[in-house]
């Protein structure tokens, strides 16, 4: 008698809750601080408007684009909103298994009326992307090294300078990044770096470069290794992503400071899985219509350094939500930190990495 | 079933022969064991066969770029690379008709990635010209030849192709191939040129610090499941208890935790310095190496030595040493003998597991590894999560899987696998 008025107190519970039409929407993302900015700058006061939103996160932005081809080989795509990088982004347009979007049909215009394509401007690499941050590779290193007699790191040439800095470097196990810096190094000018790159001789040129560290450098695959070996004291200068250097810097006030220069731009945005259901889709599209409009984005800036990639939000960015520290001159969008920067040539990268990454394992192992 | 000495068929209680009386009944016996493990078997079926069987599949299947292009693919039919000459209008205008339709379906960014893998830059190739096909009208525009070339000077280079060309057929070699480091070149297969080279040398590591971390998991291990096997059970239970905990902890914990204490600002070289056996200059370097691999890799293996051979050791009773001993063997023959020997069976069984776990390792020489201690895994993994070459990881899984068979047939000669005890 029990079990059955229980059993059917569920099932109206049940029932009741499915006529609300409450919908689920999965969102991938990278976890940690990023996730948690995320969360706060768009989930959180899109949730107040939209109650019956049920917002999932899925922590699997590393693997996105392996889970997300095996999920559409098993003909089951779970997830609605998945962010990643554009090299990402790129990969998996060309798959087919991100879906091609209009940005003025799925993003706002800015408040004064410049359309999304405009406001985001260079940053729409690819049909399939709808761009959030920007955030940079550079350099952090110690300030209290006793051996480099008062001197600091300037240039992003000091790195390969062992007799002026000497100790251990820090850089990522892999061609990005490194073979432009070695480059530029080498005396290539910034905007024949891919030309030269292209070719055998260039990359003979950055891979003699790199011999000149080699043995004194801490291969990372991770983007907290580098702020982990800097806090230890395991490097003294090394290569990650800005916005774990500024929570080294400004939350654990490590001994460690920014080297802007040469910095290497990359993004991070946001792609929509090819072949959602129409609801789905309508209710995918309503949520990335409010997360990624001028407003939200520079809101994502109180949690995290990385800057907003639309150019009517730089404006708007202000303090840290915790520390209460002006954002701004900790953006690597911020025109004090971007006087040298690299932009990455995405495309070049999506045709030569994999080439690449076989020489530069191929060096490693030598 | 005793012997009888009446002549004839024996008859059961219901009048059949007892001979088929009694096959019915086995049968129906060996019915229902199958039965019983039908579950397991399908199981087994449906998780192990069928993954590894379509892994297989993947690193030779190439249908791709038949399916893409099936005109072009008819079309280079007649066409000879080895003339080192640009293929003819029908091909061009071929391949416009086969990428009008495969814009239409999205698929041609897809080729182009796949063919990127031969030729770094096809990716770019086919985005490029799936854009500009899109404006083009079959009927009309010919000739498509200088258009093509026009569009994207790639698609007059021979070497476009070639590798169009080489890669038409359905099935393909081209993944084992590039897993051995070579290559289909011009004339033919070629080894590739020395800075392309690393399957080999990852796959000898591989097995190499797999033997090594096994030794030493061995040598560590053995004389701790002999104290286990002889203690008093009280002290055993305690010790087991601080063999299991490390077992139970989670493996990343255990990597972390060595290279806290490994690293050169780490607990090892601090209490070395203190000591004054080194100076705070020459601090050593004991990770991001082979040695941090083999270190943190053979802690966390050790357990699945020290298990087996302790569940052999517990077996072998104390009388036959004693035996020994009283008909005048020294210690060490006595142990090499008589008690050696019969421990064989757990070291069998403990070398083969620590063998054949360690080959897989993926996160440990990851994060420990530098660039001296990674694994053939690590390569796998890359191309499974980041490059996208499902191809190239299954052939590498595949030749990994036959070393490991052909290493188990090796074993099976040498120590007899009837002799492996797991408990």
């Amino acid at each position: 008698m029990k079990l059955t008025k229980i059993l059917v107190a569920g099932s109206a519970l049940a029932l009741t809750a499915g006529s609300a039409s409450a919908i689920d929407l999965t969102l991938v993302s990278w976890g940690g601080a990023y996730q948690a900015s995320q969360q706060k700058a768009y989930v959180e006061p899109y949730v107040a408007e939209h109650p019956d939103v049920n917002i999932i996160w899925d922590e699997s932005s590393s693997e996105a684009v392996a889970k997300l081809r095996a999920m559409n080989e098993a003909g089951n795509v779970t997830w609605d909103l998945v962010d990643v990088t554009i090299a990402d982004a790129m990969r998996l347009c060309d798959e087919g298994l991100a879906m091609e979007v209009d940005i003025d049909d799925v993003a706002a215009p800015a408040p004064d009326g410049t359309p999304a394509s405009e406001d985001f401007g260079d940053l729409l690499l690819s049909e399939c992307f709808i761009p959030e941050i920007v955030y940079s590779i550079t350099f952090g290193y110690r300030n209290d090294v006793a051996a480099w007699n008062g001197a600091t790191p300037t240039s992003v040439c000091d790195v390969f300078d062992t007799k002026k800095f000497p100790g251990k470097r820090s850089l990522y196990k892999g061609p990005l990044y490194n073979m432009e810096w070695a480059l530029i190094c080498d005396g290539v000018p910034k905007e024949d770096i891919y030309t030269v790159l292209g070719t055998d001789e260039g990359v003979a040129r950055a891979f003699k470069k790199l011999d000149s560290i080699k043995d004194q450098v801490v291969w990372w695959s991770a983007g907290a290794e580098t702020p982990q070996l800097l806090a230890d004291g395991e490097v003294v200068i090394g290569s990650t992503y800005n916005g774990r250097l500024f929570s080294v810097i400004a939350e654990q006030h490590q001994p460690v400071s920014m080297l802007w220069d040469a910095e290497i731009y990359d993004l991070d945005g946001w792609i929509i899985p090819a072949g959602l259901p129409e609801d789905r889709l309508k209710a995918v599209k309503d949520f990335l219509y409010f997360a990624t409009d001028t407003q939200r984005l520079a809101d994502q800036a109180k949690y995290i350094s990385y800057g907003p990639a639309r150019k009517s939000s730089a404006p708007l960015v202000g303090k840290h939500a915790e520390l209460g520290i002006e954002m701004a001159p900790h953006m690597p969008t911020d025109p004090a930190n971007a006087t040298n920067i690299i932009m990455m040539d995405f495309p070049w990268w999506s045709d030569h990495r994999d080439d690449l990454d076989a020489k530069f394992q191929a060096w490693l192992a030598q | 079933m005793s012997d009888t000495t009446e002549t004839g068929p024996m008859l059961a209680a219901d009048g059949t022969p007892l001979k088929v009386s009694l096959n019915r009944a086995l049968r129906r016996q060996k019915l229902r064991a199958l039965a019983l493990i039908a579950p397991l078997l399908l199981f087994v079926l449906i998780t192990f066969v069928v993954p590894i069987g379509s892994m297989l599949f993947r690193s030779v299947e190439n249908e791709i770029v038949r399916d893409t292009l099936p005109k072009t693919v008819a079309a280079l039919k007649n066409w000879d690379p080895s003339l080192h000459e640009l293929p003819g209008e029908p091909v061009y205008a071929a391949l416009a008709a086969d990428l009008k339709v495969a814009v239409e379906e999205k698929t041609h960014t897809k080729l182009g990635s796949r063919l990127n893998y031969e030729n770094p830059g096809m990716s770019s190739l086919f985005r490029q010209i799936g854009r500009s096909v899109k404006k083009w009208d079959l009927a009309t525009d010919a000739p498509f030849k200088e258009k093509f070339i026009e569009a994207n000077k790639g698609w007059g280079d021979f070497s476009t192709w070639r590798t169009l060309k080489t890669y038409s057929p359905a099935y393909t070699n081209g993944y084992f191939l590039n897993a051995i480091d070579f290559e289909k070149g011009p004339d033919g297969i070629r080894q590739r040129e020395g800075n392309q080279k690393i399957y080999v040398t990852l796959f000898i590591r591989t097995l190499w610090m797999a033997l090594v971390i096994m030794g030493s998991c061995l040598l560590l291990g053995y004389p701790v499941a002999w104290l286990l096997a002889n203690l008093p059970n009280k002290t055993a239970n305690l010790l087991m208890i601080l063999v299991l905990l490390p077992f139970w902890t989670s493996l990343l914990v255990r990597t972390s935790a060595w290279k806290v204490l490994l690293q050169q600002q780490g607990v090892i070289n601090d209490v070395l310095i203190w000591l004054g056996f080194i100076s705070d200059e020459n601090r050593l370097v004991m990770i991001n190496n082979q040695f941090g691999t083999i270190v943190a890799m053979t802690h966390i293996l050790l357990p699945f030595m020290i298990l087996p051979l302790y569940s052999v050791m517990k077996t072998i009773p104390p009388s036959y040493v004693r035996a020994a001993k009283s008909l005048g063997a020294t210690d060490w023959t006595a142990f090499w003998r008589v008690y050696f020997p019969q421990s064989i069976p757990g070291i069998g069984a403990g070398a083969i597991l620590v063998f054949i776990l360690s080959i897989g390792f993926y996160i440990t020489p990851e994060l420990v590894g530098g660039t001296q201690g990674v694994f053939i895994s690590n390569r796998i993994a890359y191309h499974i999560s980041s490059s996208l070459n499902w191809g190239l990881a299954a052939a590498l899984g595949t030749i990994l899987l036959a070393a490991v068979m052909l290493l188990y047939w090796a074993y099976d000669k040498i120590v007899g696998i009837d002799n492996v005890k797991l408990g």
